[in-house]
Order: C-alpha cells, then structure tokens, then sequence
C-alpha cells in the first residue's frame, strides 16, 4: 500500500522532470527557457525526495529518521537556493541585453503579423 | 538573542549531519558552532529586533504561508508542465515583463516576496529596483496571478505582508 503512494510520488516528480526538460528544449528564448529550467525542478525535486522519505520510514529506526531529516533539508535547500540563482541568470541576462521573444501581433485588419517572431530591443528598467 | 538562536539552529543541524551522538563528535559540534556563531550571529537574524512572543506569532503565520505557497506551487506547476508539453506552447505563451510598486516596507519580505514570485512557475523576478518589482512572466495568466484587481497589492504580495508586518490579509 506504502509502495503504491511512494512508487506516485517518485513517478509524478519524473513526469514534472521530463515536461520541465522538454519546456528547456521548446521554448523559444533566453528568459522562457530560465522559466522552464530554473523551476520546474523545484515541485519535482520535492516529489522524488518525499517518494525517497516515505520509503526510509518505511522501517522506522533512528537512522531512517535522520536520513529523512537529511532528506527533507535538501528540499529545504532546493528550495532556498532554486529561485536565488534563477534570479541571479536572469538578472545577468538582463543586465546583458539579451533580446526576449514576444508574440506576433496581428496587424489592425486582423490578418496576423506576417514578419518574423518579434524580438523586442526596448528595454522597461 | 540573535546569537542563542544561531547557535541552536547551528548545533541542531551539525547532529543531523553527524549523525554521531559520542563525547568527541558533540564536543567537536560545540566548538564548531559556536565559532561559526561568533563569526556570524548577525548575519542569520539581522533585522529581528522584535521580541520573543512576536518572533512566536511570524512564525507560526509563516507555517500558515507554506502551506498556502505550496498549493500555489503546484498548481503554477502543472500549469507550466502543461505548457511545455501543449503542442501549441507558442500560441498560448505571451511573454512580457511585469512591472509593479511594491507596499513592503523591510528587506526579508522582500526576499520572500521575490523568491516566493520566483518559486511559483510562469514568473521570475528580475530585479527590485527601490520600491518596484520588475517579473518576467510567461503567459497572460501567470501575469494575473500576480497582480491583484486594480491598484491594490496581489494576493501573494497581501499574505506576505500579513506574515511579516501584520496587515490584513
């Protein structure tokens, strides 16, 4: 019983790993991909090591606590840590000018914008 | 006081990671902590000048905001797990950068704020230039969340504010 939530836990984290990857891959630009690579891993990260927890304490001793607890800081860290350095390569990129992909803008009469993707240049900070 | 606690947080987390509970491990953890704690006690709480009982109080809001941050997480998750596997990702996506002012008054809510915004999928925080928050968001909708009906302050922004500097929610 134990094994089927943890066996849900470890396979949903996985799932959200591999969307989380495809979206790095897809994604058009710079700042998308941060999205997609920077924090996708968080909810997955916390998934796979509540999985890994549950199954430690599956036989409770004092050892399978403190590995839990050794567990449950990495997620804390992850969870520190995760979006601090996202915003420190996104704030990079920033500072660096990279260009960010907006979407076609249909033009008045409706028809869609018929030139290339626009990549704005105009910076708002 | 801001040292006891640096201490205690410090000594709590050398005998998770030892694991070992001998006079040498402990005695070594004692002097370890208590050096890091000497070198360091106003970086962890700085700030915190508030009393024993409302330090109490934040933290138990705090509590109250994981969880509800949690949910959020989950379900800004999905949602941009769903947009990285859409077949029509780019026609859905919109991305923009967000700016608003911001009615936090102290540095760490802040940084929470920030990192809470960064937490929850389909929005970076890319700066916080004196009182206003520059997002990246990716779609229309991730935007929304963020930025509350009219003026006022989003709902992140509204518990963030409950938590550390007692408006309402």
């Amino acid at each position: 019983m134990l094994n089927a939530v943890v066996i849900f836990l470890m396979v949903s984290g996985f799932m959200l790993f591999f969307a989380t990857t495809v979206g790095l891959l897809r994604f058009p630009d710079f700042y998308t991909r941060v999205h997609a690579a920077g924090k996708g891993d968080t909810l997955s990260t916390a998934l796979l090591l509540a999985g890994l927890i549950i199954y430690y304490l599956q036989d409770f001793s004092g050892e399978a606590l403190l590995t839990a607890v050794k567990l449950s800081l990495i997620v804390f860290f992850v969870f520190l840590a995760s979006p601090t350095a996202t915003h420190a390569i996104i704030d990079a990129g920033y500072e660096a000018k990279v260009p960010y992909w907006t979407k076609r803008k249909p033009s008045a009469d409706g028809e869609p914008y018929p030139g290339p993707e626009r990549r704005r240049e105009d910076r708002q900070i | 006081m801001s040292a006891i606690i640096t201490f205690c947080v410090m000594f709590a987390f050398w005998i998770v990671m030892s694991g070992k509970f001998d006079l040498f491990h402990l005695t070594m953890g004692l002097l370890s902590s208590g050096l890091v704690t000497w070198l360091s006690h106003d970086l962890l709480f700085s700030g915190h000048t508030k009393k024993f009982g409302g330090l109490m109080v934040e933290i138990g809001r705090f509590l109250r905001y994981v969880v509800w941050l949690s949910w959020q997480i989950v379900i800004a998750n999905i949602h941009i797990a769903g947009l990285a596997l859409s077949p029509q990702a780019r026609e859905i996506m919109d991305p923009h950068v967000v700016s608003f002012k911001t009615v936090l008054k102290t540095d760490f809510a802040r940084f929470v704020l920030a990192n809470s915004i960064t937490l929850t999928p389909g929005t970076v925080t890319i700066r916080i230039q004196d009182d206003t928050f520059y997002v990246h968001a990716i779609t229309a909708q991730s935007a929304g969340d963020l930025a509350g009906a009219g003026d006022g302050p989003g709902e992140m922004e509204r518990w963030v504010a409950w938590v550390f500097e007692g408006g309402s929610r």
